[in-house]
């Protein structure tokens, strides 16, 4: 089911802009996540794509050729896994799973059926009978998916589904749930505000800030070529390197850097992992602080940019903080992105 | 096993405390089966009382029971769904509406008669009948049930789990009646035990409100300690509490077995 929406706006009765126009098309199949930092509409637009909200007049959204802009939440017929899971207390697993499927009137042996599939898809076959007190949170989540799932809706909305769980269950269900949504073969969209998971999960992704979409795109064309800076700094974490153009060169407080281009007023940033540590560098600054990660340390290095110059040194042998090191970049890694204006 | 000086205190001052209940109770049960109360128990142990309260009373206590269960119905209609509406929108004007149907507590009993004897006192069908003394019921046991709801709905993240019905396609009605009203079952049982055993005990405004052929369980028991002889008063004592114990022993039991059940 491909999902268009033309002018959806949503302002709160406060006067409070959640959601500024948007126009956006996801094609039938896909996964698409909607990232931004608290704040950015996100969970705003996910609502309105459930009909849990209305959007402001002059908006709509259609499922394929099915207008649903005035259709209440209960006939859009999509099914939606909530930041707390939202699983009925009073239920035991099975009969959560079981709801939507009796709210659709189909006969007891066919729900009973389509429960099971889904049960057994979820790999929950040892929980149906426990009561939902009962179940870790990893199990919780997923009781949650099987319940919005097993009423076969047209699509899946998912809000932050791991947000819920401690850091090191994140990981791995982060991967559980990426396979199960690949194998439901349904349209999904999910909300969140930690980019890992966008990029490990979705086949498009939506950077949104202050109820706007910045960018949409592949999780490697945002990364590889961000189009607007806040893209640039909440994806891959990327710095903002100061300075005035001179010759075809950026000259910084910590030395002159070669830029592939010189056409036009831009701003330039780097990622962390761009920046190497070499003797003959052009860049120079002091060690700050050094973080061993495992596979490679995390050299923050003062002197370049205002605050911290992080650069990833894979070698075995760090520098000490209160060094003097030498840095490369190499011209083609540097992201060259028009300057922001600063009205939004 | 030892005692320890704390733990005997605490012994004693939980048999003096039961005993301060007990004893007098034990005395008017005893009296109301004494044949002659002046003389003591060797005058010789009869039912004659008990069966004279029932002669005169069992009216008194059928109507008890009888109010008691409206009363309780009435308080589920509009106390259950009151709660709700409060629950889903919190904010000033639901916190002044909570206040507001919670005044019949602060008021005195004989007022809020009062008040209802002027508004409605010269409406003689609804003066003389059984529901004139049932409002006044209700008025003052509603605010327990529409409190002990709202506790438990306040308690859940009730909006989230209806959004969650809705998007699995449930109706409005449905969402009320599958998810809210199962959620709120400890809360309503609690409010439904209270709601009864005041109904069944309330004299203060039912003494304002009762006619000569309406009198309720505690009326009756007003009516016989100023006219009938101390052994009557005393059966009716135990009557009361044969017919209100096994009833709130029978309530506790179910509440209790809800709650696990949940």
């Amino acid at each position: 089911m491909s999902i268009a929406l033309k002018n959806v706006a949503k302002t709160y009765p406060d006067g409070t802009k959640a959601l500024q126009p948007t126009d956006l098309e996801f094609r039938a199949g896909e996964i698409v996540s909607l990232l931004g930092p608290s704040g950015c509409g996100k969970t705003t637009l996910l609502r309105l794509i459930a009909g849990l909200e209305r959007p402001d007049a002059g908006s709509s959204i259609h499922f394929d050729t099915d207008d649903v802009t005035r259709l209440p939440v209960e006939h859009r017929r999509v099914g939606m896994v909530f930041q707390s899971y939202a699983l009925f207390p009073n239920m035991s697993v099975l009969a959560n799973i079981s709801y939507g499927l009796k709210m659709q009137k189909l006969p007891a042996a066919e729900i009973r059926a389509r429960a099971d599939e889904v049960i057994k898809m979820c790999q929950l076959e040892p929980y149906a009978n426990r009561s939902i007190d009962a179940l870790s949170g990893g199990q919780r989540q997923r009781v949650a998916l099987a319940r919005a799932f097993a009423p076969r809706p047209r699509i899946l909305l998912l809000d932050e589904p791991l947000s819920a769980l401690d850091a090191a269950l994140r990981d791995k269900l982060r991967d559980e749930l990426a396979a199960l949504l690949r194998r439901f073969k349904i349209t999904a969209i999910f909300v969140t505000h930690d980019q890992d998971e966008a990029l490990a999960i979705a086949d498009r992704v939506a950077v949104m800030r202050n109820g706007r979409v910045m960018q949409i795109g592949t999780p490697e064309d945002l990364y590889h070529n961000p189009r607007v800076p806040f893209v640039a700094e909440f994806v891959g974490h990327a710095v903002e390197l100061c300075g005035t153009v001179e010759d075809g060169k950026l000259n910084t407080p910590g030395g002159r850097l070669a830029l592939p281009r010189t056409d036009a007023d831009y701003q330039v940033y780097v990622r962390a992992d761009d920046v190497k540590l070499s003797q003959d560098g052009s860049l120079r600054g002091t060690v700050e602080s050094v973080t061993f990660l495992g596979t490679h340390y995390r050299v923050g290095v003062s002197g370049v940019v205002q605050g911290l110059l992080y650069a990833n040194h894979t070698g075995t042998t760090p520098p000490k903080p209160g060094d003097t090191v030498r840095m490369e970049i190499a011209p083609e890694a540097l992201l060259l992105l028009p300057r922001e204006r600063h009205a939004a | 096993m030892r005692l320890t000086f704390a733990k005997t205190l605490q012994l004693a001052v939980t048999l003096l405390a039961c005993a301060f209940l007990f004893i007098p109770t034990m005395q008017s049960v005893l009296a109301g089966l004494t044949a002659n109360y002046f003389r003591g128990i060797s005058s010789g142990l009869t039912l004659k009382w008990v069966a004279q309260v029932w002669d005169l009373y069992a009216d008194s206590i059928f109507l008890s029971i009888w109010l008691a269960i409206a009363c309780l119905a009435c308080t589920l209609v509009i106390g259950i769904p009151a709660a709700y509406g409060l629950a889903r929108n919190p904010g000033r004007v639901s916190r002044i509406l909570e206040e507001f149907i919670s005044l019949p507590l602060a008021v005195p009993g004989l007022a809020l008669a009062l008040a209802l004897l002027q508004l409605y006192g010269s409406m003689k069908g609804f003066r003389t009948s059984w529901t004139f003394i049932l409002v006044g019921h209700v008025l003052y046991t509603l605010p327990f049930m529409v409190r002990s709801v709202l506790a438990v709905l306040s308690a859940m993240d009730l909006k989230t789990l209806e959004d969650a019905a809705a998007s699995l396609g449930a109706s409005p009605w449905r969402r009320f009646a599958d998810i809210v009203v199962p959620n709120a079952m400890p809360g309503i049982l609690a409010g439904a035990l209270t709601v009864v055993t005041l109904s069944i005990g309330e004299f203060n405004l039912t003494w304002m409100l009762h006619t000569p052929y309406l009198k309720t369980l505690p009326v009756g028991l007003a009516d016989s300690y100023a006219s009938m002889r101390l052994e009557i008063a005393s059966a009716y004592t135990l009557i009361f509490f044969v017919i209100i114990i096994p009833m709130l022993v029978a309530m506790q039991w179910a509440s209790q077995r809800a709650q696990r059940i949940k």
